[in-house]
């Protein structure tokens, strides 16, 4: 593969796609599918095929409004259709040519104008399961560009200059990842893309695997190319079969097309990928334990250093970024990494794609730039929370981050700011919660998640979590005391500090943020025996009737 | 040094030879043990000793190993699944949103507490952490298939159906 046939193969897909007067762009991301939007694809090009229109059917991956599913995208007019049934397609077919249907039209004009997409460029926009759409929107340009033009250390530069964070959670430079990998002494290196996406709440990472796989593999082979890697492997939870049925078939069409296996474009640089399945422990998203779990044993995280950058999978020096970091790298490697440092906050660059769930109106997927206030993020962009409650707190870290109030609602959005208030960027989960939720039965929710997800492996993590879980739950059944509370925190500081792995040491963070922020609900389950928002189910406390007055 | 050969099929179900092929396609590597034991749970259901025996044999893996393995990671079943399965979803997401009382109606419905299968072997009730289908929530998978914005109706329609069937 060269850049000319490059060239070719998306000058000859443009062209396929410009025989036709007008796309229709169904969404069959796993939430528009779960609605039906399968036979909604169907029924639409039955629809144009009865009526004779030169129109273009397509499935794409998400659209990122899931609240508002199935989604059509009608280009080139760029009309968007929320919740279209089958029923519709007659109706939406029949338009083409005229006025839009104002029925089903969906104008959030706040909701998309307000992002920035980087990761997410492709996806509502090609087909996925396509790799010609995908070489169609310039893919493939910038490995092509990296094999026979720049060299490794040209890439790990370009990468470092961007900026670029590791969107995992942990928000280490990718680029200096990348250069200790390439700096190790080694045969044989490795790159594994850790899609062990274990967040509840969180569905980024599948979101990107589904709608633009592509992408993800073109960033995996620059990534192996730099650091002087030949192997690779995808570890996907094998939760979200739709994400690895298209992985496989992405890798499949590679194949085909020469960019994967012997000799990528005329250049000596080999290059493959395996697939592996997760199976249903978070603590596998921590990378020493995901390196366990593709050596095929229990996933337990082992103490480091030694990091896998010197000694990770067979102990061989090992490159471990996240789904989302190895989306972002394509566009840095074709537009230059001065481009990326160019968008987002001063020590957190790019953008970041959230999953906004809970009690908001838009659930879906948003990609913000950095350093955007989480007011913008939960407000407008969100469309605030619906039926009349009110904000309460946003939630982001999944079980190892924190609960903000709505006092902290005008911090920017960036690693930095999110540590310094108690709670993390992590992966990118954020659930909002209103009135409705109490704040202690939340906090128990994630230590029980935390309790059930350690590998057991240290005591600290073990032991320190299931205490945690009693004492909540004491204080959510109305049977807590101030000693409890003053117990639970001296716990949370010896778990924070005395765990082995990300997953214990980061535990105590929804117990000690909601400390922070919402002492009072603690006060009143406590004190009071009552539960503010009505969640907990506390038994009224029996006066002590002397025997003699029931006699 | 004596060459390895593995050990014969356990019966002529034709499933085994799905699973041997899986192990074959990795070079009977001992790292392939997972993946063996996700092709096991998706041809037989579930993971019994007999399976967890004859994979651990074919790839030199410690019974114990394979044992360990199967009991840590939460996908794989020790117990055969019911004719239908209801999985609930207890990610935050969902949690936020009521799960919990969807489970609890669930739960009350059939008699059984989560993780169990009816006595006539009729439907499971299972949890899953998260299928990331945050944006639908809450969301419960019937027999596999994703349905979003859950009630406790919809629900417990579906049981009724599953149980007259």
């Amino acid at each position: 593969m060269t850049y000319e046939e490059l060239d070719q193969i998306a000058k000859a897909a443009r062209a396929e796609n410009d025989k036709y007067e007008h796309e229709i762009n169904v969404c069959m991301g796993t939430g528009c599918l779960s609605q039906h939007s399968d036979k909604l694809k169907e029924a639409l090009a039955a629809s144009v095929a009865a009526q004779g229109k030169n129109t273009f059917v397509r499935r794409t991956g998400c659209m990122g409004l899931c609240a508002a599913g199935p989604l059509v995208l009608v280009d080139p007019q760029e009309v968007l259709y929320q919740h279209v049934s089958a029923g519709n397609a007659e109706a939406i077919v029949n338009s083409l040519d005229g006025e839009p249907v104002t029925a089903l039209q969906c104008d959030l004009r706040d909701h998309f104008d307000r992002q920035v997409h980087i990761v997410l460029e492709n996806s509502g926009h090609i087909d996925p399961e396509k790799i010609d759409d995908y070489i169609a929107r310039d893919g493939y340009q910038a490995l092509v560009s990296a094999l026979t033009d720049m060299t490794p250390k040209g890439v790990i530069h370009q990468v470092t200059e961007s900026g670029l964070r590791g969107r995992g959670g942990g928000g280490y430079p990718t680029g200096l990842k990348w250069g200790t990998v390439a700096k190790a002494s080694g045969d044989m290196k490795y790159v594994i893309c850790n899609g062990d996406e274990g967040d509840p709440g969180a569905f980024m990472d599948r979101s990107v695997l589904e709608s633009d796989p592509h992408r993800v593999l073109e960033g995996m082979a620059i990534a192996a190319f730099a650091v002087g890697a030949s192997k690779a492997y995808v570890y996907v939870r094998a939760e979200y079969p739709l994400a690895v049925s298209r992985l496989a078939t992405c890798l499949r069409d590679a194949r085909r097309r020469g960019l994967l296996g012997n000799g990528i474009c005329g250049t000596t640089f080999n290059f493959d990928v395996e697939i592996r399945l997760g199976a249903g422990a978070f603590v596998c998203g921590e990378e020493t334990a995901l390196i366990a779990s593709i050596e095929g044993k229990r996933g337990t995280p082992k103490p480091r250093p030694p990091y896998p950058a010197v000694s990770g999978l067979w102990g061989k020096p090992t490159l471990i970024n996240n789904v989302e970091t190895f989306a972002n790298i394509a566009p840095i490697i074709r537009k230059g990494g001065k481009w990326f440092a160019g968008i987002g906050s001063e020590r957190s660059k790019g953008t970041k794609v959230f999953a906004l769930t809970g009690k908001i109106t838009n659930t879906g997927l948003v990609e913000v730039p950095m350093g955007i206030k989480l007011r913008e993020i939960i407000e407008e962009i969100g469309g605030g929370v619906p039926y009349g409650h009110t904000f309460k707190a946003v939630q982001t870290g999944g079980p190892s981050g924190g609960c903000l109030p709505a006092e902290l609602l005008d911090i920017g959005v960036s690693y930095d700011a999110l540590v310094k208030v108690g709670a993390m960027m992590g992966s990118g989960g954020m659930i909002v919660m209103d009135d409705t939720s109490c704040m202690v039965n939340v906090a128990r929710f994630f230590i029980e998640f935390c309790m059930t997800e350690s590998c057991g492996k240290c005591i600290p993590c073990r032991a320190g979590t299931a205490q945690m879980f009693t004492l909540l739950n004491r204080i959510c059944t109305g049977q807590g005391t101030l000693d409890d509370l003053e117990l639970l925190e001296d716990l949370c500081s010896t778990v924070k500090e005395a765990s082995l792995c990300g997953l214990g040491q980061t535990a105590p963070n929804p117990v000690l943020s909601t400390l922070k922020y919402f002492r009072h609900e603690y006060i009143d389950h406590i004190v009071h025996k009552r539960c503010p928002a009505g969640v907990c189910n506390i038994k009224a406390p029996v006066a002590e009737i002397p025997a003699e007055v029931l006699a | 040094m004596p060459t390895f050969t593995p050990p014969p099929l356990p019966s002529d179900d034709k499933r085994w030879k799905i699973v041997n092929g899986t192990m074959r396609k990795n070079g009977f590597a001992r790292n392939a043990l997972i993946e063996t034991l996700h092709t096991v749970q998706s041809s037989f259901g579930y993971l019994d000793d007999n399976a967890i025996r004859f994979v651990a044999q074919s790839l030199r893996v410690p019974l114990s190993q394979a044992y360990g393995v199967v009991t840590f990671y939460h996908h794989f079943s020790l117990k055969p699944p019911g004719k239908h399965t209801m999985t609930v979803c207890t990610g935050t997401a969902c949690y936020i949103k009521g799960t919990d009382k969807l489970l609890a109606s669930a739960e009350a419905k059939l008699g059984i507490a989560q993780g169990h299968t009816t006595k006539d072997g009729n439907i499971s009730l299972m949890t899953a952490r998260c299928v990331g289908a945050c944006g639908r929530a809450p969301v419960v998978l019937t027999d596999g298939e994703l349905q979003g914005m859950m009630t406790g109706e919809i629900l417990l329609e579906q049981l009724e159906r599953w149980a007259v069937e």
